[in-house]
């Protein structure tokens, strides 16, 4: 299971030229990962409409992937892009903690400010 | 914790093991590590549980055709390989070849954020993938206590880390789990909970700045095993584990006897030396000649075309070969012919049980027909008198059950009595010869006797042992007043005794001479007696001549007077 969604963008926000490249590892469509998936996307069309790109990653059919990023727990995303890298594991149940894993800020709702972000 | 299908598994593979081909390790453990389960190897840092993994998986690879993948959450493969290339293991080689596979897992907290709940099936994935790559039978994961600090969320890994061990036990695989010793607990995280078969401890001592490192079973369900603390040695091949610890008197006593190296003390020992295989202790003060007497036997050893091994823990080996070329023992000949070692070193360099390790591996190494260790005395500097009698018990056993003749010296202190030895082993000894400096007259002479030889007619003398350049000799015994005689004392003795016998034979030859004088004058008597009868004889004669003579000239006076008187 390997499937690329693309989230068109709703809104030009401040993170104008950043894009977002995430990558869920996830083992079988079992419970968890499934939910993982559903907060991820929920979290994307909330914050980064249009900007991001998620990868999803199904170990059990592509085990050798799980080297590249030292890949233990499942589910576990990847923030690709920007640089630097980024980890979270679990199913990403947290919105606020996955903003902050993934250093989208998220100042007065929808909008995103992050200085590390224009970096990369 | 165990379930039913376990139970029917420890049933039937009850002695089923797995060699691990680390030296010692498998007399151990009667075999190896259970196979088909997990073990704990736990202990410090530093006290070699990554490099017994590595060599449990390089040696199944190598000796036992069982391929294994090591996996490591600390070290990444490169930097592995490099820690145990000077071992000779070349793991780059076994990788091509399919034998080992190397998979780094690499967790660190600082770049895990968490939220929600999660499992290990990442882990367990590439785990598979792993071993089913190379088809392994040996797993090793150092150290995954390393997921505790990375992963945040205990319960999970708990939890995680059960269905893990029951994962590798459904694998199949043998598997060695590494662990960090905690304070309380055998492992910082209780892994000993998860791991319940075979339980493993290393550990490092350091006493009298003295490092000893050591293994001990903890645990080994259903299986006999050596319970003690074995030290084991990290050398030039990988560990070894010494399992010199069963106190067996089981073996073969030999009638076979070795000379001693010098002729009359063969004698004193009832005939011709002492027995094969059997031990030898030398106790004496300072200077009493303990090591010549022992380079005596190793020459002597040398001489019939035997193997000698010389552990000299105070000289250096120049020192001893200079020395003893001025006693006339000319033991560098026997160095370049290679039937003599020696192996000298300063017993702080180890520990005791170093000490023994290293013995035990050069006499497996050299096999020599004895062993001389000169002196046993310093080994108690670094070891108190217990550790140093187990040691050298273990080490006397070893060396008998081989056949090996040892002998040990021992220097005693000036204070204490002779009859005392400072490792307290004399009951170990089958012959224990003491010299002592004896001080009379103003001069220290060299003394020799036989305490104790088991199962030989033993001479009971005090005999004078005379170090010269010439050799070691054994001089006849002289008894005076005072006890034995020595030195100048002895050769006065003998020119007194000469003197004597001198007196003697003058004495003999002035009262012969007095007699025959005498008898001289006796016989001259008796010849001038003689002459007197032999004169009184012949006046007799004369007396009767005269008288005939008297008478004829009466008769013819008569007749004479007859004639003038006309008579008719």
């Amino acid at each position: 299971m390997m499937e690329n969604e693309e989230i068109s963008p709703e809104q030009s926000g401040a993170m104008v030229g950043t894009f977002w490249s995430l990558r869920l590892y996830v083992a079988g469509q079992t419970p968890k990962s499934l939910e993982a998936f559903a907060n991820l996307k929920k979290i994307c069309e909330e914050y980064l409409q249009g900007r991001c790109e998620i990868e999803v990653v199904d170990l059990l059919e592509n085990p050798h992937l799980a080297r590249e990023y030292q890949i233990v727990a499942i589910p576990t995303l990847i923030r690709k892009l920007p640089q630097p890298i980024k980890k979270i594991i679990g199913t990403l149940v947290d919105t606020e903690r996955v903003l902050v894993g993934l250093n989208i800020q998220a100042s007065s709702g929808k909008m995103m400010q992050d200085s590390g972000v224009r970096r990369g | 914790m165990v379930s039913d299908r376990s139970l029917v598994n420890i049933r039937q593979d009850v002695l089923a093991k797995c060699p691990t081909g680390i030296q010692g390790f498998d007399e151990i453990t009667a075999g190896g590590l259970p196979k088909g389960r997990p073990s704990l190897v736990c202990g410090g840092p530093g006290c070699g549980k990554t490099l017994f993994g590595m060599e449990f998986l390089v040696r199944g690879a190598t000796e036992f055709d069982e391929p294994g993948v090591f996996v490591s959450f600390e070290e990444r493969p490169e930097e592995l390989a490099q820690n145990v290339i000077s071992l000779g293991w070349n793991l780059q080689d076994l990788e091509t070849n399919g034998k080992l596979l190397v998979e780094y897992v690499q967790v660190e907290r600082s770049d895990i954020e968490e939220t929600g709940e999660y499992d290990l099936e990442g882990l367990f994935i590439r785990l598979a993938s792993a071993v089913d790559a190379i088809g392994a039978k040996r797993i090793v994961l150092d150290t995954v206590e390393s997921l505790f600090a990375a992963l945040p969320n205990e319960l999970i890994l708990r939890s995680e880390l059960r269905r893990l061990f029951r994962w590798l036990k459904d694998k199949g695989l043998t598997a060695m789990i590494t662990g960090e010793r905690g304070d309380r607990n055998l492992t910082r995280h209780g892994l000993e909970e998860y791991v319940s078969d075979c339980v493993i401890d290393l550990n490092v001592r350091v006493k009298s700045d003295i490092a000893t490192r050591r293994l001990r079973i903890v645990k080994y369900r259903g299986s006999r095993h050596g319970t003690n603390e074995y030290p084991f040695l990290i050398g030039a091949t990988g560990f070894s584990v010494m399992p010199i610890t069963s106190i067996n008197l089981d073996y073969a006593t030999l009638m076979e006897r070795v000379p001693s190296g010098v002729e009359r003390l063969d004698t004193m020992l009832g005939g011709s030396g002492y027995y094969k295989g059997s031990s030898v202790l030398i106790t004496g003060t300072a200077g009493t000649g303990k090591s010549s007497l022992a380079s005596a036997f190793a020459q002597s050893i040398c001489a019939t075309g035997g193997k000698c091994l010389y552990f000299a823990f105070e000289e250096a080996v120049s020192q001893i070969l200079r020395n003893m070329s001025s006693i006339g023992i000319n033991l560098g000949q026997w160095v370049d012919a290679g039937l003599l070692k020696f192996h000298a070193s300063r017993p702080t360099t180890f520990g005791m049980e170093m000490h023994l390790l290293t013995m035990y591996n050069m006499v497996k190494e050299f096999n020599p027909s004895a062993v001389i260790i000169d002196p046993i005395s310093n080994l108690s500097s670094v070891g108190n008198e217990e550790e140093v009698k187990s040691v050298l018990t273990r080490f006397v056993d070893y060396l008998k059950g081989r056949g090996i003749t040892t002998l040990f010296t021992d220097l005693t202190s000036g204070k204490t009595a002779g009859e005392y030895t400072e490792a307290a082993i004399s009951s170990l000894m089958d012959t224990w010869i003491l010299l002592r400096n004896i001080e009379t007259n103003g001069e220290r002479n060299r003394a020799l006797f036989v305490l104790k030889a088991r199962g030989t007619d033993h001479s009971n003398q005090v005999r004078e042992f005379v170090l010269s350049s010439q050799g070691l000799e054994l001089t006849d015994a002289y008894l005076g007043p005072e006890g034995v005689l020595m030195g100048s004392a002895r050769v006065a003795q003998e020119v007194r005794a000469q003197a004597e016998s001198m007196r003697r034979s003058q004495e003999l030859k002035g009262r012969t001479r007095g007699l025959e004088t005498r008898r001289a004058m006796l016989e001259a008597q008796m010849a001038s007696l003689k002459q007197e009868v032999i004169c009184l004889d012949e006046e007799v004669e004369m007396f009767k001549v005269e008288a005939m003579a008297q008478d004829d000239a009466l008769a013819k006076g008569r007749d004479d007077m007859a004639r003038i008187r006309k008579a008719d």
